[in-house]
């Protein structure tokens, strides 16, 4: 199943956060190389994850964490812009939203992959944005090709394992579908999931006594 | 129309050099509207409140004085969210809130109310707020047709207030990145998209997120809009 929640709904699921948390250090750390910041209890964690992201996970059966992505406003402080600036320029939009640390738990397949971006063009319908914005390594930019979801790339850097690609999504019906054959998921599912977990911005509906 | 109405009073915002200017780019906004209330507030770390808006006096002086701060759920809901968050999805529950909610009614508050949190640079945190008095059905449909507008007048008087208060150059000064400048030099004298994404060598969709970006980073409603800003603003030149 796909959830979105937000920083502080995600501290009320501790395996789960903790399970992405690790997760990303062994993708990020361990398999690419990148110089993340690991706790001692092996958890890759930022900046940004301090600043109130949605994150967007796929949660196993079991109830584990399958993969995950994390996403914020380029209006406002990101990563695309505070760190790859070179790569593609500065992008600034509320209606256009970066996608970051997109990670996969070992072993998951690509229709865990496919999940995601379904569930990404979920929350783009939700929001009533255009584009989303990634960050990307060479394996994952694979991944998206392969599922039928390759961005257009705005720019890269480096070589080899070591290339990073910006790039854009857009929401095509095509492309739509495509991806959730390759999810083995109906996209009213997961536009339904997603919108559930969007509108849950906090409780219930007021009282009306005034 | 209403747009050109609209980009009037942003134009007036845009040209704002006193918090004065501000309060009446606000009202102007609520005459466009049509609703009871339009308000921006921001709220520093410290818990220092600055804002403009149409909220009537005594309701802010009894707000500050009761220190509503502290409980009001729109700011409790907003604070760590970036999308627009309509007043029923927020906690109205406890009995705290419900006799501030009643406070706020026998002020002359809406029932209904949108915000637009807003996120600046080192923590700065700000909402617009439009409040209104109708039913559901009514409320829903001003919040669809308005929603991507208000988010973008939210960033606009965010951005007067950031320059007030910091003194600071308007930060949209020449910020627009090489792509964001030739698809808008290209666009000044008259290509079509097509034909500017195909100068730039890039796919429509492409130059829609880069002019989207322009726009937003020049303050505009709309493309035309954003255009007329750059020329104004000397950031393309297009002539002989």
């Amino acid at each position: 199943m796909l959830r979105l929640l937000s920083a502080e709904r995600l501290a009320r699921h501790p395996r789960l956060a903790d399970e992405m948390f690790r997760h990303r250090a062994a993708q990020f750390r361990d398999r690419l190389g990148w110089e993340v910041q690991v706790d001692a209890d092996g958890r890759e964690r930022d900046a940004y994850d301090a600043l109130d992201p949605l994150y967007l996970i796929w949660q196993r059966a079991e109830g584990g964490h399958g993969g995950s992505f994390r996403l914020m406003p380029t209006a406002g402080r990101c990563m695309v812009n505070e760190h790859f600036a070179d790569v593609a320029g500065v992008t600034s939009s509320p209606f256009i939203w970066e996608v970051t640390r997109f990670c996969l738990a070992p072993r998951a397949e690509g229709q865990v992959a496919a999940a995601l971006m379904l569930g990404g063009g979920a929350v783009m319908r939700a929001a009533g944005l255009e584009h989303l914005l990634g960050v990307f390594d060479a394996r994952m930019e694979r991944i998206y090709v392969r599922i039928g979801a390759a961005p257009e790339v705005l720019g890269r850097r480096g070589k080899g394992r070591d290339r990073i690609g910006v790039g854009l999504w857009r929401l095509t019906p095509e492309a739509e579908a495509r991806v959730a054959a390759r999810a083995g998921l109906s996209p009213d599912l997961v536009a339904r999931w997603v919108a559930r977990d969007f509108d849950a911005a906090s409780v219930p509906a007021p009282a009306r006594s005034a | 129309m209403s747009a050109s109405r609209l980009e009037s009073i942003l134009e007036r915002l845009d040209a704002a050099t006193a918090p004065d200017d501000l309060q009446a780019a606000i009202e102007a906004l609520r005459a466009h509207y049509a609703v009871d209330h339009l308000v921006y507030h921001w709220v520093s770390p410290d818990g220092e409140q600055y804002g403009c808006g149409t909220y009537p006096r005594a309701w802010v002086e009894r707000y500050l004085e009761r220190g509503y701060l502290r409980i009001d759920p729109v700011i409790q809901g907003c604070y760590r969210r970036f999308h627009p968050v309509d007043w029923k999805r927020l906690d109205w529950s406890s009995r705290a809130v419900r006799a501030f909610l009643r406070d706020a009614r026998d002020h002359g508050l809406g029932r209904q109310g949108f915000s637009v949190p807003i996120r600046g640079p080192a923590g700065q945190f700000a909402l617009f707020t439009v409040n209104h008095d109708c039913d559901d059905t009514a409320w829903a449909v001003f919040t669809a047709a308005h929603c991507r507008e208000l988010i973008l007048v939210a960033h606009a008087f965010n951005r007067k207030a950031l320059e007030f208060e910091a003194g600071r150059l308007p930060e949209h000064q020449a910020q627009l990145s090489p792509r964001e400048l030739d698809a808008m030099t290209l666009l000044a004298i008259g290509y079509s998209r097509a034909q500017v994404a195909d100068t730039l060598s890039i796919s429509e969709h492409t130059l829609r997120a880069y002019i989207e970006s322009a726009r937003f980073k020049l303050g505009a409603l709309n493309t035309t809009h954003a255009v007329a800003r750059a020329m104004s603003r000397g950031l393309i030149v297009i002539g002989p």
